[in-house]
């Protein structure tokens, strides 16, 4: 008990002083996440409103299995990217096993099926409507997409931010195409298990500290823009021109 | 400006509608009416190209409208629909007035204008920053209608711009519509199931009835000579007495019906089950039999009396019914109670004879 509350003060301590360690890690965390979950919405909300939009044989089944892949384990990702990016893979001679670039490339693989499939249904808590009244006045196929997916925006972006969360909290792909590499690819979550390993459980402990904050805020500002959406009324925008 | 050929169309195996030719003139407002569900919002729906349909040609301003995307989205944007039920976008009243200018990429000092100009005229000046999804249902019709005018549409669809509201927004609405017609050369197609409205704001009519166009031309005449039962009974003709026509002598027939004659102008021959439609408005009532030109003359019994405005709509029992409109005045002048026995006549002018 009162070793973990030694742990627990220092931990503290380490994160208001401002220890490098404590920072270095935080910042690559959020430099990789932050990095996966950009390319994977720029990605992968499109790709939703284009299996939206469009009808196609398997549509329904497609989407099923999008949905199944939500919960795709982290670590069977992790070996597929492995399998894909190691010497031997396929893609073996670009030599970027245990670097950052395979780790966003694995996160980004990661939040595909939850930012696809939550796009979708943003895109269907759209009444139809919205998009035959931007055709009916006048809006090209692609403007009236883009009306649809600013009706959407905010169940949208919570899309994004829920990918935003699996990718910073997972430990089973970073560890394994990443590799742990301190200073390089070590990241909040490999690091915590590596120290907690080792017993330095005030840097886990620290690090677990501020893995729960990012964890928090990105929880309340999506759950800000979801009341934005609830309360867009006293702040609708002044008219822009 | 808009013409149609031959249009017909299905969802599955429903046939919603079959066989629609029209032709709408630049600058003309035509009013389709029907029942729910006669097929009236399937029509502005083709011709506002938001579907296509399963065959039939559509002509807009003399080009044939076909399949390329590219030609069905130039055209479109010379035209604007408004819906039933307008969706509005989560954005404020002037957002939403300014999309179709904003999709047409005008600039900005020209689209305020004309977007405040349209909220003037549809008098949401000052509603500007309010957020349009809490606007009541007349003010959203008024958003959709500003969102739809200041595109400065040549074609305007308007698909029942009034079926759900209040009668003092059905009346704004009325007078927003008319105004618009006059000032621009705009031309309207609109839809209501509404038939005192289609009269009060046509310059033409049609009947749509079960997909059919069954009947156009100009308001008076569908309503006062509808061709058929379906029509008459659609456009409120309460009088329509069923008989067979007993003998005709130049024009002037005998009509009998439930023992009694009704004389009446047409050239259907003896023996043919026919419709004798008689408008309210065309019955006087007095207290005693007094000689008129009339040649229709029955004695009845008053079964009920409903006033509504300034008129009395009285239901006389004559051996068969027979609905009177007179005005509210004239009821109480002769002191009309439920009872009361009077004279009903109307001329034979006054009878509309369609084929049974």
């Amino acid at each position: 008990m009162h070793a973990i509350a030694d742990a627990f003060v220092l931990a503290v301590k380490m994160i208001f002083t401002g220890d490098p360690d404590v920072y270095g890690i935080t910042a690559r965390t959020l430099e990789i996440s932050l990095s996966s979950t950009v390319i994977g919405a720029l990605l992968f909300v499109p790709l939703g409103c284009l299996i939206y939009f469009n009808n196609f044989r398997g549509k329904r089944l497609l989407i099923s299995i999008i949905q199944t892949c939500y919960s795709l384990p982290t670590v069977f990702v992790g070996l597929l990217v492995f399998l894909v990016f190691s010497r031997a893979g396929p893609l073996g001679i670009f030599g970027i096993m245990f670097t950052p670039q395979v780790m966003v490339i694995g996160q980004v693989v990661l939040i595909g099926p939850i930012v696809i499939g939550l796009t979708i249904s943003a895109l269907s808590g759209v009444s139809p409507a919205i998009r035959e009244t931007a055709i009916s006045l006048g809006a090209s196929r692609f403007q009236s997409v883009w009306t649809v997916l600013k009706e959407a925006r905010f169940a949208v972006l919570t899309a994004v931010m829920v990918g935003f969360g699996r990718a910073i909290s997972e430990v089973g792909l970073a560890l394994m195409v990443g590799g742990n590499i301190r200073g390089y690819t070590r990241v909040l979550t490999t690091a915590i298990s590596l120290e907690t390993g080792k017993g330095e459980v005030a840097l886990s402990l620290a690090l677990g500290f501020i893995l729960v904050a990012l964890a928090l805020i990105v929880t309340v500002l999506a759950n800000r823009f979801l009341k934005v959406k609830e309360a867009d009324v006293a702040q609708s925008r002044a008219p822009t021109s | 400006m808009l013409k149609v050929e031959r249009l017909h169309h299905s969802y599955g195996k429903a046939e919603i509608l079959k066989n629609i030719d029209l032709g709408v003139e630049r600058g003309e407002v035509f009013v389709t009416i029907g029942p729910t569900g006669s097929g009236k919002t399937t029509l502005l729906r083709l011709l506002g190209l938001l579907e296509r349909p399963t065959s039939g040609h559509i002509y807009f301003d003399g080009h044939l409208v076909n399949n390329s995307e590219r030609q069905r989205l130039e055209i479109r944007r010379r035209m604007a629909m408004v819906s039933q039920k307008p969706a509005v976008f989560n954005a404020s009243v002037f957002e939403n007035v300014a999309y179709g200018l904003k999709i047409r990429k005008e600039n900005g000092a020209s689209m305020r204008n004309k977007v405040m100009n349209a909220l003037e005229t549809v008098g949401l000046s000052g509603y500007e920053r309010r957020d349009a999804r809490t606007l009541s249902g007349g003010e959203t019709q008024r958003v959709a209608l500003a969102r739809a005018m200041v595109i400065e549409p040549e074609l305007l669809l308007l698909d029942e711009p009034t079926a759900n509201l209040d009668p003092v927004s059905t009346s704004h609405i009325e007078k927003l519509v008319t105004e618009v017609i006059k000032k621009s050369d705009m031309t309207v197609l609109m839809s209501t199931h509404d038939m005192y409205q289609g009269q009060r704001l046509a310059h033409r009519m049609g009947v749509l009835i079960g997909g059919e166009m069954m009947q156009t031309g100009d308001p008076r005449e569908v309503f006062s000579l509808p061709q058929s039962r379906k029509i008459a009974e659609f456009v409120g003709v309460e009088n329509m007495l069923g008989g067979v026509i007993a003998s005709n002598e130049e024009g002037i027939v005998d009509i009998k019906i439930d023992g009694a004659v009704v004389e009446a102008i047409s050239n259907l021959g003896v023996g043919e089950q026919v419709y004798a439609c008689v408008r309210p408005e065309e019955i006087t009532l007095a207290r005693t039999k007094e000689s008129t030109s009339a040649r229709n003359s029955f004695s009845g019994e008053i079964t009920r009396i409903v006033l509504f405005g300034p008129l009395a709509r009285i239901e006389l029992d004559c051996g068969f019914l027979l609905v009177a409109l007179i005005t509210k005045r004239s009821a109480e002048e002769m002191n009309l109670q439920t009872g009361n026995r009077v004279y009903a006549s109307f001329k034979a002018t006054g009878v509309h004879v369609i084929k049974g």
